[in-house]
């Protein structure tokens, strides 16, 4: 188990170094001069000097890298060029807002995805299979900003039954949170459906079958536990996705998230907010994928087994199965 | 219904609708097992041997699978007007049945004893720990040691996952064990252990076996009554000793010829020509007539039925009728 965290750990470190190296390698090549940034339009010579000299922007790329990493290390993630202000307090004051939608929208559309994936691959081909298939079709190939209008005209414009902007109750939630449910469950019926479609024809389903087991019982605890391992991926990869990706749904429904954040400073050229930015949206994704790889150990016993998981519960398992023996001897 | 009659079949036919065919896979078959009897359904692949056995579990799947006629009669009830509710407290409990490979059969996520703890806790009114006592139980009955019952079906070898199987199956007792080709997928020397574990485990508990093979020889050894069966019918049926030595049928011996045997110096061995029909466009009359080295124009409009000869030795082929009869 310990191995298995610390070599999931290490590999964790070792992205995110290198995901921070190329992105501050990339921000090296956006043109201009930060300082002109910092000042605006009208800088005078003097000034651009005393910002070169403040900012330490003179120093080689290597110093200023390293720099750059020792900050983070430390939790500093820099300052805005336009406002000054540091950018981590202005991360995590955004971060609950994504985090909401990315969150609910998830488990939103994992419940859909689950049970829709699900029904359709025991009726494959039936009616409703074929218009889940088409529903989640629909809901993979939209793009979710379209997604979100539309749902912003029927909802808000049309019905006037949700708001489409605003401060944040429950009511205002229900329409971004729809649009990432919606879009997620998408891909997710897809791969359940897939996986599913696969494992139930599986030998040991039919085992399960001939021992008397209930249908409903056979599919899940026989046929999705088996079929978890991909759908539990695209689950994550979703997830990924939206901690950054909702830059889209958020402007639709002005929301101040994570993604607008990063958004601004890509348009005011503030390469240290983009840059930190972005660099702490991966290092949210490692963690999800870190999560997800101890998730796998749990759900896989074969992967647990080569970590040496699990086997004290087993052994302890065993243990209590031999002392009702002797119990029973007695 | 004879007194110590388990189970019986009567004409059953089983159908595979697909989209551009229908293929035949049961053509009307009528046998029956009696309580603690071991029986034997020979054939070659696709002979409908295992459909003939899922459908006694009705566990067919459907679609595409149909039972189009017949009746199976499980110690004096109908399966077929049985309702599904009904059908899961049958599987398992009273028809168990060990499956033709091993390495797939168990669920990769599932300790082996809870995969023998489920069928335990369906089919008795037992505490789980009682039942995973009784699980491990099992386990030793089938000769894995108790410790190993938190381990995952990976960690085991494939004569052992069938063992494991054998220990699912047997765990609540039932009255009739199907096992399908159990040891299709295993070693030849893991065959014969797994077959004397079945054979053993069989006397123990006095149950009735159907199993299914391609193997004539391991029909012999464990088999008090064999039947072989052809393009979805029943060609030659009766007790091993008389069909052995007196085997009628031209498939039968074609067959056997096509066996190595110790007491005659073969060269080489004698096929039977030609493949087994198509299962979705069966000839007119006898499926086999085709192969039949004594086939006529009667073999290939009519159908011989099943006749019964002498002692529950019954043949279907119009030739070997004619010659028993002439002969008697």
């Amino acid at each position: 188990m310990l191995r298995y965290i610390i070599k999931r750990l290490i590999y964790m470190v070792i992205t995110l170094l290198a995901t921070v190296v190329f992105l501050f390698t990339l921000m090296e090549f956006v043109p201009g001069d930060p300082a002109l940034v910092v000042l605006g339009e009208g800088a005078t010579e003097e000034n651009i000097v005393a910002i070169h000299k403040e900012l330490k922007l003179d120093d080689p790329y290597i110093v200023r890298l390293t720099r750059y990493i020792g900050n983070l290390i430390q939790g500093d993630m820099g300052n805005s060029y336009k406002t000054r202000q540091p950018i981590a307090p202005a991360l995590f004051a955004r971060l609950p807002l994504t985090m909401t939608i990315a969150v609910w929208g998830i488990i939103v559309g994992t419940i859909i995805g689950l049970i829709a994936g699900v029904v359709s691959a025991v009726k494959q081909y039936s009616l409703f299979d074929r218009i889940l298939t088409f529903i989640s079709l629909f809901g993979a190939s939209a793009p979710s900003f379209w997604l979100a209008m539309l749902f912003v005209l029927i909802f808000t414009l049309k019905l006037g039954w949700l708001p489409a902007t605003g401060s944040y109750t429950l009511k205002h939630w229900i329409l971004p949170v729809a649009t990432i449910g919606l879009q997620a469950s998408a891909t997710i019926t897809r791969m359940t459906r897939s996986s599913m479609l696969e494992v139930i024809r599986q030998d040991y389903v039919r085992t399960a079958r001939a021992k008397g087991q209930t249908q409903f019982k056979v599919v899940i605890s026989h046929g999705l536990r088996n079929a978890f391992i991909p759908i539990l991926t695209v689950i994550c990869t979703r997830i990924n996705g939206y901690l950054g990706g909702t830059v889209l749904v958020e402007s639709v429904f002005a929301i101040p998230g994570l993604g607008n954040y990063v958004l601004d400073g890509v348009k005011t050229m503030d390469t240290p907010v983009v840059l930190s930015g972005v660099v702490f949206i991966c290092f949210m994704c490692t963690i999800v994928t870190f999560l997800t790889d101890m998730a796998y150990a749990f759900i896989d016993p074969r992967i647990k087994s080569t970590y040496g998981f699990g086997v004290k519960r087993a052994r302890k398992r065993a243990g209590l199965v031999a002392k009702a023996t002797e119990g029973g001897n007695v | 219904m004879r007194e110590n009659e388990l189970l019986s079949i009567e004409n059953l036919e089983i159908k595979y609708i697909l989209r551009r065919s229908t293929v035949n896979a049961v053509n009307g078959i009528s046998f029956t097992i009696n309580k603690g009897e071991r029986v034997g359904l020979v054939g070659e692949t696709g002979a409908g041997k295992t459909t003939t056995a899922l459908s006694i579990l009705k566990l067919i799947p459907e679609p595409p699978g149909k039972i189009t006629n017949g009746k199976i009669m499980l110690g004096g009830r109908n399966l077929m007007e049985t309702s599904e509710k009904e059908m899961r407290k049958i599987r398992g409990n009273d028809v168990s049945m060990v499956f033709q490979d091993p390495m797939t059969s168990l669920s990769p996520v599932m300790t082996v004893g809870d995969q023998i703890m489920e069928v335990v806790l369906l089919h008795n009114d037992m505490s789980k720990s009682e039942a995973a006592l009784r699980a491990r139980e099992m386990l030793e009955l089938v000769g894995i040691p108790g410790e190993r019952y938190a381990e995952y079906p990976h960690q085991f070898s494939g004569g052992m996952k069938q063992r494991v199987l054998i220990a699912i199956a047997l765990a609540c007792n039932p009255k009739l064990l199907i096992a399908d080709e159990p040891t299709s997928a295993l070693d030849v020397t893991i065959q014969a252990q797994v077959l004397e574990l079945i054979a053993e485990l069989r006397e123990k508990f006095n149950m009735s076996l159907l199993l299914i093979t391609h193997d004539l020889g391991v029909v012999s050894e464990t088999c008090d009554r064999i039947m072989i069966m052809y393009a979805g019918r029943i060609v030659e049926s009766g007790p091993v000793r008389t069909v052995y030595k007196n085997m009628q049928h031209p498939y039968t011996i074609g067959l056997f010829n096509s066996l190595p045997r110790l007491d005659i110096d073969t060269d080489r061995l004698e096929p039977i020509k030609g493949m087994m029909p198509d299962p979705a466009n069966l000839p007119a009359g006898c499926a086999f007539h085709q192969r039949c080295p004594q086939a006529d124009e009667r073999c290939a409009q009519e159908l011989p039925p099943l006749t019964e000869m002498e002692n529950g030795h019954c043949i279907a082929c119009f030739h070997a009728i004619d010659k028993e009869r002439s002969d008697g």
